[in-house]
């Protein structure tokens, strides 16, 4: 074993010495020195597992990775929060899937719309008001192409039965009605939530839109949400390699879309955290191959359009070789703008789904380096696909907890952290650069070649605000 | 370079024409149909379908009880929010008051999942207790719960005591509890709830000598502005208060390089004196109704409710102080009344016959109407989604008491959506809200003055008080530039694009 990785395994041990016994025989299992090569044994963390109680999780829940991530931002779905009133209020709008379409008239993505449970319908049940509702919500909006009934927790434990609601109902008013068991108390995260949305997507949508033609280059752009356009900066580089993307799952997207998805040669998957189940349905039931990708920073994007294109013809191949030839000296532009003020500097990334892997390349083009990465709810295949695109010795931290991050801040000292809204403030107060890895800090896009040069600027303006030097540090 | 992001980006030609070759797969709606649903959803005929809603809220102005509880919670020194329950409400609980405060909010979960489904949540609860304790130091740890804890039906206080029999927690920590079900009221009840919890825990068995104190309880009040200013008036006044809970610092804590898990709250032992209090003085009434109704069945201690949003409401609230305390109201108070009401007087022009849409929490719809019609505006819609029929009478009451109330009209329980029909059949010149009443302006072009909670989508909103008469200043001030920033907007380009107003 190297003395990087022992370095790093003391530090690991010492900042653990704080729990009880039991969460630190437990917590030691999620936090880990990094081995690329994949043959420390030891270095493998354990993960998508409870959290435990009171140590202050970052993760949420299968309503969040149900509602929030994968269902919420199909645009022409009337989307109901079935339960009490908070879980459609706090994941209202918060994560910027954005879309084109008249909202509450043909689109419905900003809105947020609840049974708004009382005490009444815990007693007696919620599915006859559920049943009214979805009536009442078909008359205010005729426009709406589906609509997804998003449990929250009391649903599932008073018994409700919401698919016979949707069953029943859905056969009145002829649109799909979803019904997605998303209960916030099923599961150890918000994983679970987007394998079953993705089941759902199957069980209801999948193999049943409408689409006039199919071409040999059709794809269908997997695992993009949109934020802040992500899904309309990728689709741009695929188009212009010749491909004709007939489907985005799920950043502005439409049922229709969902389910035409099925008719695609190809589908190609960036958050393989929240769909690769969808990827595994299609490929067992339509024999659709599917691949990842990578669209952050221009070394992952120039080698993703190659991998792409290696799956078509000659035509697509020559395409891709001139996207990347157009867009080279662009991207060359930004390096040369914002490298010599990013050289060298450290990141701590504690992120969800993709991006604690993903925007390592992007971070490296700017001359950056990841020295800490961790995933909120990943699982063992996330892990496999991090350990060899980080150093030796780095941290890699699974479910992390308010104090590890705080601990591992003080002693790796990095020059900035991305992560998100819940941890932002906290480095605010300690003076350390944030930039939150989620929402974009409401900026965006990141992905592809139109993202890149943002992404350069909001790191130059993260690491390198005069605010930062503002604080006056007070001595203990 | 140039570099474009998202508010600029999508409208270059490249992206416009992607947006429409994407049509292709999308089945939307022909553009007819879209424009003909769209002016059907101003019409009278919709706004009937639409309150004839009974079973769904569609954009509600509430949040639930828990987030009120750990809110409150977390302005005590020392103290720790600790929810039991499924672990994602605290993660949204984090999220909704870091997104308003641009704050970092510590909450704990006891991370509830199917097993604690079936068998309940004690061991949760044991677990959570022992580490929060030991990884976060708290000096007092005030439970509350989610949903799922309620449905199943734990019982918090047989687990605390539990908790404290096995040594897991010392006996002497100070653990209150709230049951703060989420299908019962919302944020503003959780509040409450949380509130009489730890007070109850506060002041069992320190009843002695009175203080000759006066606690005041913000209620469910975001304005960290509020926090500092009615401790400057109490000083100014020369009347030794006691904030319960004092959140200021939890959400406006100076940066010093260095984080502080807890950056201030009220010291325990301030909070525990509270019980031999000369009085208790609420600030908002319907997030304090049960506190109060505690506090003066139980400990017999005078409580009043005087909410200070307003001029009329100031005035009563420093005559009632005087009267309690027996100390005069100080001429520097007396100074800024007229100060602001200066400003009133110069500004009325640009309020008076100003139609009004409120919503929000029924304690600040309360203040706002009292203000406006104070400067001749008028209140026409209010809606308040956690309005109950107690608010719906004093707010109507309210109304019949002024002549700018006439064209007044309340609605306890409805939502936004329902307030789109009404600002499309009934159109007003100002809209009051949180920032999601920001798609009220998009649809309607009614200016939104941003008063309430949440508000996300602008900074430092909540850093100025709105109580008191310096309070009544800065949303007068908020008020009119609105108007005059409207009146800017329409103008531009005509004679009446005026320069001196």
């Amino acid at each position: 074993m190297s003395t990087t990785i022992k370095d790093t395994q003391k530090m690991i041990e010492e900042i653990l010495d704080a729990y009880p016994e039991k969460s630190k025989k437990e917590r030691a299992k999620h936090l880990a020195a990094n081995d690329p090569t994949g043959q420390c044994t030891t270095c493998q963390v354990k993960s998508n597992v409870k959290s435990r109680p009171g140590v202050m999780t970052v993760r949420g829940c299968a309503y969040a990775g149900a509602k929030g991530v994968v269902w919420g931002p199909v645009k022409d779905q009337i989307t109901i929060s079935h339960g009490p009133i908070g879980c459609g209020q706090y994941s209202w709008w918060s994560r910027r899937n954005y879309y084109n379409g008249q909202t509450g008239i043909d689109a419905f993505g900003t809105m947020h719309i609840t049974t708004d449970f009382q005490e009444k319908n815990i007693v007696y049940g919620g599915d006859k008001g559920l049943d009214l509702a979805i009536k009442e919500l078909r008359g205010l909006f005729p426009l709406g192409r589906g609509i997804g009934i998003l449990s929250e927790c009391p649903v599932g434990l008073i018994g409700d039965d919401i698919e016979a609601v949707s069953k029943r109902v859905a056969k009145e008013i002829n649109i799909p009605i979803v019904p997605v068991r998303c209960e916030g108390f099923r599961g150890v995260s918000q994983s679970l939530g987007h394998h079953i949305a993705n089941d759902t997507i199957k069980d209801y949508v999948l193999g049943k839109g409408t689409l006039e033609k199919t071409t040999p280059y059709d794809v269908n752009l997997i695992g993009d949400y949109n934020i802040g356009g992500d899904a309309w900066a990728s689709r741009k580089i695929l188009e212009e390699m010749g491909l004709r993307v007939i489907a985005q799952y799920t950043g502005d997207s439409t049922i229709n879309e969902l389910g035409i998805a099925s008719k695609a040669k190809l589908n190609l998957i960036h958050c393989y955290r929240s769909m690769n189940y969808i990827c595994r349905t299609m490929e067992e039931n339509y024999g659709i191959p599917w691949m990842e990708f990578n669209f952050f920073g221009p070394t992952k994007t120039f080698d993703s359009i190659r991998k792409i294109a290696g799956k078509f013809d000659e035509k697509i191949q020559k395409n891709a070789e001139a996207v990347i030839a157009k867009y080279t000296p662009l991207m060359e532009k930004v390096v040369a703008q914002f490298r010599p003020k990013l050289d060298g500097k450290k990141v701590m990334l504690y992120v969800g789904g993709l991006r604690p892997r993903h925007t390592i390349g992007a971070y490296e083009d700017l001359g950056m380096e990841v020295v800490a990465s961790g995933y909120e709810f990943g699982h063992s295949d996330d892990y496999k696909r991090t350990y060899p695109d980080m150093k030796e010795g780095a941290v890699i931290m699974d479910d992390a907890t308010l104090y590890e991050m705080e601990e591992f801040t003080r002693r790796l000292k990095p020059d900035m952290v991305g992560s998100g809204i819940k941890e932002k403030y906290t480095y605010h107060k300690l003076g350390v650069p944030f930039r939150q890895m989620h929402s974009w800090d409401y900026s965006g896009p990141y992905h592809g070649f139109d993202g890149f040069p943002v992404f350069a600027r909001d790191m130059d303006m993260t690491v390198n605000s005069p605010t930062w030097g503002l604080i006056r540090r007070q001595r203990a | 370079m140039k570099i474009r992001d998202h508010s600029e980006l999508f409208k270059q030609q490249d992206y416009q024409e992607q947006f429409e070759r994407k049509k292709e797969f999308e089945n939307p709606w022909p553009a007819e149909k879209v424009r003909e649903i769209s002016d059907w959803t101003k019409t009278e005929e919709y706004k009937e379908l639409n309150f004839k809603r009974e079973n769904v809220k569609i954009n509600p102005a509430k949040a639930c009880q828990p987030l009120g509880a750990v809110f409150c919670a977390s302005g005590f020194e020392g103290s720790m929010p600790f929810v039991q329950g499924a672990q994602g409400c605290v993660a949204y609980f984090r999220s909704h008051l870091s997104r308003h405060f641009k704050e970092p909010f510590a909450a704990i979960s006891t991370s509830m999942t199917e097993d604690a489904a079936v068998f309940g949540g004690l061991n949760n609860m044991l677990e959570g207790l022992e580490n929060a304790y030991a990884l976060y130091k708290p000096k007092m740890i005030a439970v509350s719960t989610t949903c799922m804890a309620e449905v199943i039906g734990d019982d918090l206080n047989a687990y605390i005591k539990t908790a404290k029999e096995k040594g897991i927690v010392p006996q002497d920590l100070l653990i209150p509890f709230a049951n703060t079900p989420s299908f019962v009221g919302s944020h503003i009840v959780g509040y409450d709830n949380m509130m009489k919890g730890i007070l109850k825990a506060l002041w069992a068995g320190k009843k002695g000598e009175a203080n000759g104190k006066i606690n005041i309880i913000p209620g469910f009040d975001t304005y960290t502005g509020n926090y500092q200013e009615i401790k400057r008036l109490m000083a100014m006044m020369g009347i030794e208060a006691t904030v319960l809970a004092d959140v200021s610092d939890t959400f406006d804590s100076p940066n010093s390089g260095e984080y502080k898990l807890y950056p201030g709250g009220t010291p325990i032992p301030d909070a525990m004196d509270g019980v031999n209090a000369l009085a208790t003085v609420a600030l908002q009434k319907y997030s304090t109704v049960k506190t109060t109704d505690y506090i003066q069945k139980e400990w017999g201690q005078k409580t009043l409710t005087l909410s200070p949003i307003g001029i009329r409401n100031t005035d009563a609230f420093f005559a009632e102080l005087s009267k309690l305390t027996g100390k005069p109201v100080p001429a520097e108070v007396e100074a800024e009344r007229g100060r602001v009401v200066d400003a009133m007087v110069d500004s009325h022009p640009y309020v008076h016959g100003k139609r009004f849409a409120l919503v929000g929490d029924p304690d600040i719809l309360l203040g706002m109407m009292s203000l406006i019609m104070e400067m001749g505006g008028e209140p026409v819609h209010v809606v308040c989604t956690n309005g109950d029929k107690h608010f719906e009478a004093e707010a109507n009451e309210l109304l019949a008491s002024s002549p700018f109330g006439g064209n007044g009209k309340v609605y306890a329980g409805k939502d936004m959506w329902h307030l789109r029909s009404l600002l499309f059949t009934d159109p007003v010149d100002v809209l009051i809200g949180n920032s999601y009443a920001k798609f009220l302006t998009q649809d309607t072009g009614t200016p939104l003055v941003r008063i309430g909670f949440p508000i996300f989508d602008r900074h430092h909103l909540h850093r100025q008080p709105i109580i008191g008469y310096q309070g009544a200043l800065n949303l007068v001030t908020m008020l009119v530039n609105t108007v005059l920033d409207e009146l800017d907007r329409k103008t531009e380009g005509s004679a009446s694009f005026d320069v001196i107003r």
